[in-house]
C-alpha cells in the first residue's frame, strides 16, 4: 500500500466512524433535541407529557376556536388527529391568528389544558404576495397550503 | 420616501438585517485590500535586501 | 488548481475570473437589491419583513456551500498534499464566516417580528451556529503552528470531520421538530413546487448570483494573499539561512 492510498484509507475510516458516533448520539439526544411535540405525540406517547417539566407544545390554532376572556386566551391548537385546548395569557406574535402554526411553552393542568407562558408563531414555507393568498383562498377555501 | 424607509414599520428590521450584511462585506473587503497592500509593500521591501 | 504549478497561467486565469465576478456582482447585487427592497411585493403573512428573506436565504446557501467546498480542497490537501488547495481553505475560511454570521444576524432579526423571538435553541438554529464556531475553529488552527505546513494539516483535518455539520443543517428541518420552517425550495418534493412564489423567487436568485460573485471576488483576492503570503515566508527563510 502506497502513503496516499493509506492516507485515503485513513480519511475514510475516520469520516465513517465520525458519522456513525455523530448519528448514535443524535438518536439518543432525540428527546433534547426535538424542539416541541405535537397533540399527536401527546396522546400516543405514553412517556408523555414530561412529568413537572414545562415542555412545548407545537400545532395549528384550530379555526373557530379563538377566543378572549379578560386578559386570557384561550384556543384549540391540533395537529389534525389529536387536539388539545390552551389557555395563555400575554403578549401575542404578530403572526398569531385561527389557522397558524404556532409553539407554546407551559403544563398540563390536572383539567388537562394545556396552561402556556410563552407563545411563538410558526412560519410555514410559503411565500406569495397577498393578492395571490387572497386568489387561492377564493379557489381553495381555506387551504392556504396548496400550490 | 418615509413610507418606504418604514417599510409598513417593518424598518427597524428590515434595515439592521441590510446594513449588517453591508457591514460585514465591506469589512471583508477592505481586510482582504489592507492585507494585500501590505504583503505587496513587504515584498518590495524584501526585494531590495 | 493545477496552475499553481505554472504561476504564470494562474495569474492570468485569475484576473481574468476576477474582473468577470465582480463585473457580475456589480450588476447582480444592484439588480437584486432594486428587485428585493422595491420592486417585489410583500407577503400575505409576514407583510415587508419577507425582504429579510432575500440576504438571510442566500447568506445560508452560500455559507454551506463555501464549507462544502473547504471540504473538498481539504480532501486533496490531506490525499494529494496539494499546497494550494490549504491555501484556498484558509482564503475562504473567512468568507464562511462572513456569510454565516450574515445569515444568523438576519435571521435574529426576521424571528423577532415574525416567530416572536431573537433566538431559539432548535436543531437548525443550533447547528448553523455550530457551523460558524467551525469556521472561527478553521481560522484559529490555520495560525496554529509556526510551520505553516503543519498549520494547513491540522485545519484541514477539522474542515473535513466539521462537515458531518452540513447534511445535520439541511436535514434538521426534517428530522426534527423545530421552529424553523422547513425548505420552500431545496427539498425533493418541492423542486417541482417551490413554495415561492415567481415574483419573490426572482429576487431571491439573483441576489444568490450577486453573493456568488461577491465570494468568488473576495476568495481570489483572498487566495492571491496566500499565495503572496508564503512567498514571502519563503524569501525570508531564505535571507536567514543564506
Amino acid at each position: 500500500m502506497t502513503r496516499k492510498q493509506q492516507r485515503i484509507y485513513s480519511i475514510i475510516l475516520i469520516v465513517f466512524g465520525i458519522g456513525i458516533a455523530t448519528t448514535l448520539s443524535l438518536m439518543a439526544m432525540e428527546e433534547n433535541i426535538t424542539y416541541f411535540y405535537t397533540p399527536s405525540d401527546i396522546f400516543e406517547d405514553e412517556n408523555l407529557p414530561p412529568q413537572d417539566k414545562a415542555f412545548r407544545l407545537g400545532g395549528l390554532v384550530a379555526e373557530g376556536s379563538l377566543s378572549r376572556n379578560g386578559a386570557i386566551i384561550t384556543f384549540i391548537v391540533t395537529d389534525n388527529a389529536h387536539q388539545l385546548s390552551v389557555a395563555y395569557e400575554g403578549i401575542t406574535p404578530d403572526l398569531f391568528r385561527e389557522g397558524q402554526g404556532i409553539i407554546a411553552t407551559g403544563n398540563l393542568n390536572p383539567e388537562g389544558v394545556f396552561v402556556a407562558d410563552s407563545l411563538l408563531a410558526k412560519h410555514d414555507e410559503n411565500y406569495m404576495p397577498p393578492e395571490v393568498a387572497k386568489a387561492l383562498e377564493e379557489v381553495h377555501g381555506s387551504d392556504k397550503t396548496a400550490p | 420616501m418615509a413610507e418606504f424607509l418604514n417599510m409598513n414599520g417593518y424598518g427597524f428590521y428590515i434595515w439592521s438585517a441590510y446594513g449588517a450584511a453591508l457591514t460585514i462585506f465591506i469589512a471583508l473587503a477592505l481586510a482582504t485590500l489592507y492585507k494585500s497592500f501590505r504583503l505587496k509593500r513587504e515584498q518590495r521591501l524584501l526585494g531590495k535586501d | 488548481m493545477f496552475g499553481y504549478a505554472n504561476p504564470k497561467r494562474y495569474q492570468q486565469l485569475s484576473r481574468i475570473i476576477l474582473a468577470l465576478a465582480l463585473v457580475f456582482a456589480v450588476i447582480f447585487l444592484g439588480e437584486g437589491l432594486y428587485l428585493a427592497l422595491i420592486a417585489s411585493p410583500p407577503d400575505y403573512q409576514q407583510s415587508e419583513t419577507v425582504r429579510i428573506m432575500y440576504i438571510h436565504v442566500p447568506a445560508a446557501w452560500l455559507s454551506m456551500f463555501i464549507y462544502a467546498s473547504m471540504a473538498v480542497a481539504a480532501l486533496t490537501l490531506i490525499i494529494w498534499k496539494h499546497t494550494l488547495a490549504g491555501f484556498y481553505i484558509r482564503a475562504a475560511a473567512p468568507i464562511g464566516a462572513a456569510f454565516t454570521a450574515i445569515c444568523l444576524i438576519t435571521g435574529s432579526l426576521w424571528g423577532q417580528p415574525t416567530w416572536g423571538t431573537w433566538w431559539v435553541w432548535d436543531a437548525r438554529l443550533t447547528s448553523v451556529l455550530i457551523l460558524f464556531f467551525l469556521y472561527l475553529g478553521v481560522m484559529a488552527l490555520g495560525n496554529a503552528y509556526d510551520n505553516p505546513d503543519k498549520s494547513q494539516q491540522a485545519s484541514a483535518w477539522l474542515v473535513l470531520i466539521g462537515s458531518i455539520n452540513l447534511p445535520i443543517i439541511k436535514f434538521s428541518v426534517e428530522w426534527w421538530n423545530t421552529l424553523h420552517q422547513p425548505a420552500s425550495l431545496t427539498s425533493l418534493s418541492r423542486m417541482a413546487n417551490p413554495g415561492i412564489h415567481p415574483d419573490m423567487l426572482v429576487p431571491l436568485l439573483v441576489m444568490a448570483g450577486g453573493f456568488l460573485c461577491l465570494f468568488v471576488v473576495l476568495a481570489i483576492l483572498r487566495l492571491n494573499n496566500e499565495i503572496l503570503s508564503r512567498k514571502i515566508h519563503v524569501m525570508r527563510l531564505r535571507t536567514i539561512h543564506g
